[in-house]
């Protein structure tokens, strides 16, 4: 028999626990499968957050630390620092990253540190239940912005892709989507892209993945993808913000 | 090694280096400075990584990562920094991870101020973060011992695969005496580290979590079961004090690291006035020495507990003691450090007169 | 048991840490106990300086100096803060070319000593702390003068050999000017 379709072996055989329609399982799979292609499985080292991907070290078939919530580039640095030829990445959602963990992206990014950082944006706090994270839209309703976020005293969405793009030390910065097949393809270049950089020693990379939480925002599946590309896209713009390569 | 005179600080990474320390993450704060400094120096040198992080939270997580990948690292602080680390210190007891941790103590609470204080007795000893764990904690009175206990405290930490603190504060970190650093060697018999993340390509194909994440009640309690076997046998075999004078002592003095020497110069005065004063020492501080209690608690009248704080390690004093001869408390704070003459005056108070 | 138990004092870059470093330096090559303690923290940056030392036959225990058997001050407000520190008996140990005061303490052995003109003599300001060194050691023999020229030696290392020589003359010139006016 012919085989058309197959796990990447970047993955295991766990059972993801993710919501149904969630995009969290499609950009593991995305991750898996470039770790796979570049043939750096066996030294590549995940870290995983705390949020809705808090078991991703389940799901990846490498070695794997958990890490505190929003410390993930810190730990990723004490990995890569004591073996500089392991592959190392993060795996962060909005809240880890942007939130509670911004001093540490800031400062890994700052120090050029030689990881890879996959950041799933959601605009929303996945795991404790709905509420509000600092890349909420202004006027997205969540457990704790119910009458929608107010810009005033709330304030409005922090753009990550943007504001590391201004930092020297970075080699890669791309804000990508899967909401659809050819945005799909487009991600699986950028996070692939992001692996070799650092393979090739050349710096801290980081892709953001517009994601999103049907159960959260209170869609469809369906509904839910077309609310990425409606809303959210605007709000991000998909691109590449920074390429030491030179590439867009 | 020849005996050299060095700093307090500059002794405890010296020690580092030569018992294999090649990682320090750390976040300058007063009085450790020249910890972090002297390994930024010295660190690359023999290959090795200093890495100054933006935060003490960050400081830990490189730690806590740099464990996990198989590394004997160090990080330092002083008591503010320390307490921003206790949320990554819960982390690397509860994913069972070797480090050592050096707090060099300044006084509190808040900003507080910088001078010496042993007012993180309790943080220290207790666990300091959230959950149920502890750190080994080992309080240097001396450079000497500060070197020697440095080393040692690589080698508690890979044998329990639990983090190690060297406990001292701003007079021990600043002070210099002569240090000699002997050749080390690991302790015989340290488990290899077949479960640091190093990629599954060398590990043959098993795939290595560190993890202090269990959602199953019934997995975590059975996890922190075998934590606490292991704090067992450390309180077993793990636990270190020195006896002083004790044999016909009257009033037995209770202090460690500082104030112990305090109460060194003390007992000596109170000696040529006649009055018979010991000094007991624990250097473990967790594990504290229980044990040592009961042959001293047969012989003397009551204890003096001297510390530099309002009292933190009097509670454990109180436990061993358990009600069977008085204790009494003298403590300075806030940065200051107490004279030998005002311990003086506390034996002279208790036993009822200037001298015998 | 002999014990000396010392505490310089004055302004930061008069070289205060450096007479105790050296100080205890020598001592540690005599084989015997040494501390040196130093003031440390925001006080260091208001541009004083003090240090502890103590040198003895025996274990040290409290490293921070309450009755000393000297006290070296290098400018007035040191004196002041000082000048009570010494035990009954002791010395007293002033750099005049600064302290236009005499001592209130009356049990006490007391010295003047004009060290930055002194030092002056000698070239250079600079060592001042060192022309005190010679007279603290020709009052205290508390370590042996070769020690404490090997210490000098030690301290300034191949780097700076050449100021070794200047640094011998204002320590002969403390040692000197403290045998004169002692005879």
């Amino acid at each position: 028999m012919k085989t058309v379709y197959e796990k990447s072996p970047g993955l295991t055989d766990v059972p993801m626990h993710y919501c149904p329609g969630c995009t969290h399982g499609i950009i593991h799979k995305l991750v898996a499968e470039s770790l796979a292609e570049l043939g750096v499985l066996g030294r590549t080292v995940a870290v995983a957050p705390v949020g809705c991907a808090v078991f991703a070290y389940d799901y990846f078939n490498c070695d794997a630390q958990e890490a505190a919530h929003g410390r993930a580039p810190a730990v990723a640095t004490g990995i890569k620092r004591v073996h500089p030829d392991n592959i190392v990445f993060t795996y962060q959602g909005d809240g880890d990253l942007a939130s509670i963990g911004m001093a540490e992206i800031v400062h890994a990014a700052m120090r050029g540190e030689n990881i890879t950082v996959v950041f799933v944006n959601n605009a929303i706090y996945g795991m404790t239940g709905g509420q509000m994270a600092p890349t909420t839209l202004v006027g997205q309703p969540t457990t704790t912005s119910p009458l929608g976020r107010n810009r005033l005293g709330q304030g409005a969405p922090l753009r990550i892709c943007e504001m590391l793009a201004t930092i020297d030390a970075t080699a890669y910065i791309a804000r990508v989507s899967v909401h659809s097949i050819p945005r799909l393809n487009v991600a699986k270049r950028a996070i692939k892209k992001a692996f070799q950089l650092q393979v090739e020693n050349k710096g801290f990379s980081l892709v953001e993945v517009l994601s999103t939480c049907p159960t959260n925002w209170g869609l469809s599946p369906v509904d839910s993808l077309r609310w990425v590309e409606q809303n959210m896209i605007p709000a991000y713009p998909l691109g590449v913000y920074k390429d030491i390569e030179g590439g867009t | 090694m020849a005996r050299k005179l060095m700093k307090g600080n500059e002794a405890i990474a010296a020690a580092a280096i030569n018992a294999g320390c090649r990682h320090f993450f750390g976040y300058p704060i007063t009085p450790q400075n020249e910890i972090p400094e002297y390994m930024s120096r010295e660190l690359p040198k023999v290959g090795g990584v200093y890495l100054q992080a933006e935060s003490e939270v960050a400081a830990i997580n490189m730690v806590y990562g740099a464990a996990g990948a198989g590394a004997r690292v160090l990080t330092s602080s002083s008591s503010p920094g320390i307490s921003l680390m206790q949320e990554g210190i819960s982390y690397i007891a509860g994913a069972e991870l070797p480090c050592v941790l050096v707090n060099i103590m300044r006084a509190g609470p808040g900003l507080g101020g910088v001078q010496p204080a042993q007012a993180d007795y309790f943080q220290a000893t207790r666990g300091g973060g959230h959950g149920d764990y502890h750190v080994v904690v080992l309080a240097p009175a001396n450079l000497q011992e500060a070197a020697d206990l440095t080393q040692l405290a690589f080698d508690l930490a890979d044998k329990y695969r639990n983090p190690v603190m060297v406990l001292a504060d701003g007079m021990i970190g600043q002070l210099m005496e002569p240090v000699e650093l002997s050749p080390y060697h690991p302790a015989a018999g340290l488990p290899p580290k077949d479960w640091a993340t190093t990629g599954t390509a060398q590990s043959g194909g098993r795939r290595r979590i560190i993890n202090s994440l269990y959602l199953y009640p019934d997995q975590l309690e059975q996890h922190i079961r075998a934590i606490f076997a292991k704090y067992a046998e450390i309180e077993r075999t793990e636990v270190r004090y020195e006896l002083h004078q004790c044999d016909d002592a009257e009033v037995v003095i209770v202090a460690y690291g500082t104030t112990s020497r305090i109460a060194r110069s003390a007992i000596e005065k109170c000696r040529r006035l006649g009055l018979r004063v010991g000094l007991l020492r624990p250097i473990t501080l967790y594990p504290f020495p229980f044990a040592a209690f009961p042959p001293v608690i047969e012989r003397a009248k009551m204890f003096l507990v001297v510390e530099m704080s309002m009292g933190q390690m009097l509670d454990d004093v109180k436990i061993a003691v358990a009600g069977r001869k008085p204790i009494s408390f003298y403590g300075r704070t806030g940065g200051i450090v107490p004279t030998p003459e005002e311990v003086v005056k506390q034996v002279q108070a208790l036993l009822g007169g200037p001298g015998a | 048991m002999t014990e000396a138990r010392i505490i310089v004092a004055g302004f930061g870059g008069q070289g205060i840490l450096m007479i105790g470093k050296l100080l205890a330096h020598a001592g540690m090559m005599e084989g015997k106990q040494v501390t040196w303690l130093p003031s440390y923290g925001p006080e260091m940056r208001g541009g004083t300086a003090n240090c502890n030392v103590i040198i003895s036959d025996d274990l040290i225990g409290a490293p921070i100096v309450s009755e000393a058997t000297c006290v070296i001050a290098m400018n007035l407000p040191s004196l002041d803060r000082f000048e009570s520190s010494v035990q009954a008996g002791g010395w007293l140990l002033l750099n005049s070319s600064l302290i236009p005061r005499s001592p209130a303490r009356h049990d006490v052995q007391t010295l003047a000593i004009p060290v930055n003109e002194l030092a002056q003599q000698q070239g250079s300001q600079r060592v001042a702390n060192v022309v005190m060194l010679g007279v603290y050691l020709a009052v205290s023999q508390a370590v042996q003068k070769a020690s404490l020229i090997a210490a000098i030696e030690d301290v300034l290392g191949p780097g700076k050999r050449h100021l070794l020589e200047i640094n011998l003359r204002a320590l002969d010139a403390g040692i000197a000017f403290a045998t004169k006016v002692q005879v």
